[in-house]
């Protein structure tokens, strides 16, 4: 029998050597780089595409830009209130945790909620996602496919973060939360860190 | 396993400099730049504005520093991969309905 088969259930391992505070932190970086992947190669595809179009439409003129400068001010803002929801934790206050939690789902839902109210703007416009009257019909193709993705992304974080807020709640030792609160604005930090890429890739360029 | 926490910079600033880039990027478009100009302005906004996030929000800067040149990797692959798809994208136009401008002729067989 080999050594890791008789290797007891219960022993702990040993720490992870790039996130000494925990193994799932790691987990959640990994997570997060394979993700940042799949972006990075639809961004890198969406400007190769450009690049090689005739007829791309320029992208603020047909998206507009008010409304999304204000999903990424709103973004930010929600990137504040998650890390003062940790700094609130690490100093043992778990109330305002959970306020500040639950204003980052807020401003998430908000986000969706302004997305679903621009694609609906758009479609009606006549923007497709197999044509559009602006030029190249991938640009409505890629638009909706990396813009899409990102909101799927919030969407998963504003259910992520209302389960942290029910976890958070279950456990009345502030310290028996923080990594968890700590991995969910680590995703959460990533989802605006992406949709600072998208705003200046697909809507400002 | 240790529970060790972060020290906590002071995010106000961090939130003030990225709304402060995000006015910069807008102003950026309707100031009239050439076009290469705009390009370059926007990337290096944008890539301080990631930075930023990734740094002070993701904590990046209070890691292991292995961790923080394994997290840059997406970049250099996105980067890398535009220009493997360029010689493509330039050998095989698209053909778009009403394409104002011709691209390229069509492959010789």
């Amino acid at each position: 029998m080999s050594d890791v088969a008789t290797m007891p259930a219960a022993v702990e391992p040993a720490e992870a050597p790039l996130t000494p505070e925990s193994w799932g932190k790691l987990g959640m970086w990994i997570f997060l780089i394979g993700d940042a992947v799949g972006f990075g190669v639809l961004l890198a595809a969406y400007g190769a595409m450009r690049a090689t179009s005739a007829d791309w439409p320029n992208p603020y003129q047909v998206l507009g830009i008010n409304l999304t400068a204000a999903m990424t001010f709103l973004l930010i803002c929600s990137s504040v209130t998650m890390v003062k929801a940790l700094e609130w934790l690490g100093k043992g206050d778990r109330d305002r945790c959970r306020w500040f939690l639950f204003f980052t789902a807020l401003g998430g839902a908000i986000f969706v909620s302004c997305q679903a109210y621009e694609w609906q703007h758009l479609i009606h416009g006549g923007l497709h996602i197999n044509g559009n009257p602006f030029g190249a019909a991938l640009f409505g193709t890629s638009f909706f496919l990396v813009t899409g993705f990102h909101g799927l992304h919030v969407t998963g974080g504003v259910i992520y973060l209302v389960s942290i807020i029910r976890w958070v709640s279950h456990r009345p030792d502030p310290a028996a939360s923080y990594n968890a609160v700590e991995i969910t604005g680590l995703y959460w930090h990533f989802v605006d860190l992406v949709w600072i890429m998208v705003f200046t890739f697909m809507y400002l360029l | 396993m240790a529970t060790a926490e972060h020290k906590h910079p002071n995010y106000m600033n961090i939130f003030w400099w990225l709304a402060i880039l995000t006015v910069v990027e807008l102003a950026v478009i309707f100031m009239g730049f050439s076009k290469i100009t705009v390009g370059v302005l926007l990337c290096a906004l944008a890539l301080a504005k990631a930075a930023l996030v990734a740094m002070y929000f993701m904590h990046l800067r209070f890691e292991v520093r292995t961790l923080g040149l394994i997290a840059v990797t997406p970049l250099a692959i996105a980067t890398l991969l535009i220009f493997l798809l360029l010689p493509d994208g330039f050998a095989v136009a698209h053909k778009t309905q009403g394409a104002k401008a011709p691209v390229a002729a069509p492959a010789k067989h």
